[in-house]
């Protein structure tokens, strides 16, 4: 079974109609990087697998569990869909280590010790244990993008999504950060990962999707959609970000 | 000189009347700041138009029309009594409430976003997000406006005098007539209300320290 499987989904904000009709699956374990121009409904796409967005038409299962079904509770579903975001959205006024333990905890997923423990685990595991107990506010847009990424795994998701997770940082810091989602993906995570880094979707991805006018227009290994694109649309997008 | 000293033991009962029915009525207050605040987010069109209409109406009418409408006018029915302190704690309460209930509102809905998205997308519900997550961050950010309406609600208390409530400003009328020296009291009082006032803008300045959004 597909770790997510997309059926005809549709999605339009009041008459504008951002996602016309797209389908696909992702296999567990398997990494899939969505590139397109932007307000091609990159960051849209993502947000209806964990229902950020309302869904307007088709399906969404997450590890065979309707997303859109309201018998099943969304929350619960969440769990097990990390996301990480362009901007990071780390809680300002908690430290480190309480954006990691608190979903953990409310959610009564772990007991307080048990969360810090596996923190802390985590924390060094993006290189950031010494930040344990300092606040978001102290740290470079880097270490806050690689906190963002932990507090994510701090819920033991089956599935990673990430917004353009480091189009605002400086590029100095990329390179830590596109580190720990490569760890990650050879750890054998399911993700997906909305980038205009190519290099790292040509090096990290299993397949490449091309997103344009609300449709997946071209899907494919990496070394084929960049190698050997079939559509024109893919063909002019790749000739201006190559 | 003389008559403030004599007249002390009566300022302090006023004083301590004064501190009383501003701290219940603020803490009250808040509370239904809150609810309002929370009702005139939620998604429920009949939820907001209560809160509307009850900020509306508080704001637009002046507080003395609102205490002689609880005091005198809920008074008039039979399965109604509030004494004077009650009644004048209740005004106080839902005046500040519908002015907190704007601060609150303002107040959430400056919180960014995306830290609800990052809450939601955790597994937190809509409840947790917003206790965890959305007031502290807003109440930190309100704090000033919050200290300000509060300060507002401590001045209208001396208005509960004009029903007879014992407090710090009815104090200092019955002194006067006993003594006619309004010059003396009067600035006796002022000083006290600003001495209070004072203390109250410390406290608000050490909490804002202290709960810097880092
Ligand atoms: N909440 C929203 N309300 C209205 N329009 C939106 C909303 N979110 C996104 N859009 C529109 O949907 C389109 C796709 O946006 P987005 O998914 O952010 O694109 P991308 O991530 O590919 O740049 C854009 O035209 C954007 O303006
Ligand atoms: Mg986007």
């Amino acid at each position: 079974m597909s770790m997510i499987q997309v059926n005809n989904l549709k999605k339009s904000f009041g008459d504008l109609e951002v996602i016309k009709d797209m389908s696909t699956a992702v296999e567990p374990s398997e990494v899939v990087c969505v590139i397109g121009p932007s307000g091609s409904g990159k960051s849209t796409f993502l947000r209806c697998l964990n229902r950020l967005e309302e869904i307007s038409g088709g399906h969404v299962y997450i590890d065979g569990v309707d997303i859109t079904d309201p018998k099943n509770n969304i929350n619960q579903i969440r769990q097990n869909v990390g996301m990480v975001f362009q901007h990071f959205n780390l809680f300002p006024h908690m430290t480190v280590l309480d954006n990691l333990t608190l979903a953990p905890v409310k959610t009564g997923k772990l007991k307080p010790e048990a969360a810090e423990k596996k923190a802390l685990v985590l924390l060094d595991k993006v290189g950031l244990a010494a930040k344990a107990k300092a606040y978001p506010g102290e740290l470079s847009g880097g270490q806050k993008q690689r906190v963002a990424i932990a507090r994510a795994l701090a819920m033991d998701p089956k599935v990673m999504l990430f917004d353009e997770p480091t189009s605002a940082l400086d590029p100095e810091v990329v390179g830590d950060v596109l580190g720990v989602m490569k760890d990650l993906a050879k750890e054998g995570m399911t993700m997906i990962v909305v980038t205009h880094e190519m290099g790292f979707a040509a090096e990290v991805a299993d397949r490449v999707l091309f997103i344009d006018g609300g449709y997946i227009v071209e899907e494919n290994v990496p070394k084929e959609l960049f190698g050997n694109p079939q559509h024109e649309r893919t063909k002019a997008f790749l000739s201006k970000v190559l | 000189m003389e008559t403030i000293i004599e007249s002390l033991p009566m300022l302090w009962e006023g004083l301590k009347m004064t501190l009383y029915i501003f701290a219940v009525a603020i803490v009250l207050g808040f509370l239904i700041g809150l609810v309002m605040a929370l009702l005139r987010l939620s998604p429920l069109k009949i939820l907001n138009w209560i809160a509307k209409i009850f900020v509306d109406a508080i704001r637009g009418t002046p507080f003395i029309v609102q205490l002689f409408f609880i005091y005198f006018g809920l008074n008039s029915f039979s399965w109604v009594s509030l004494d004077k302190e009650w009644a004048g704690i209740v005004t106080v309460a839902i005046n500040a409430g519908a002015y907190f209930a704007e601060i609150i509102r303002a107040g959430i809905q400056s919180i960014d976003k995306g830290q609800t998205e990052a809450a939601r997308s955790l597994g937190l519900t809509q409840s947790q997000n917003m206790r965890h997550i959305v007031l502290p961050q807003a109440f930190r950010r309100m704090l000033p406006t919050i200290t300000n309406q509060a300060i507002i609600s401590l001045k209208d208390t001396s208005l509960l005098s004009i029903i007879g409530v014992a407090d710090l400003t009815q104090r200092g009328r019955v002194i006067v007539s006993a003594t006619f020296e309004p010059f003396t009291i009067y600035l006796a009082l002022g000083v006290m209300y600003f001495v209070i006032i004072y203390l109250l803008s410390l406290l608000s300045g050490y909490l804002e320290r202290r709960f810097v959004l880092r």
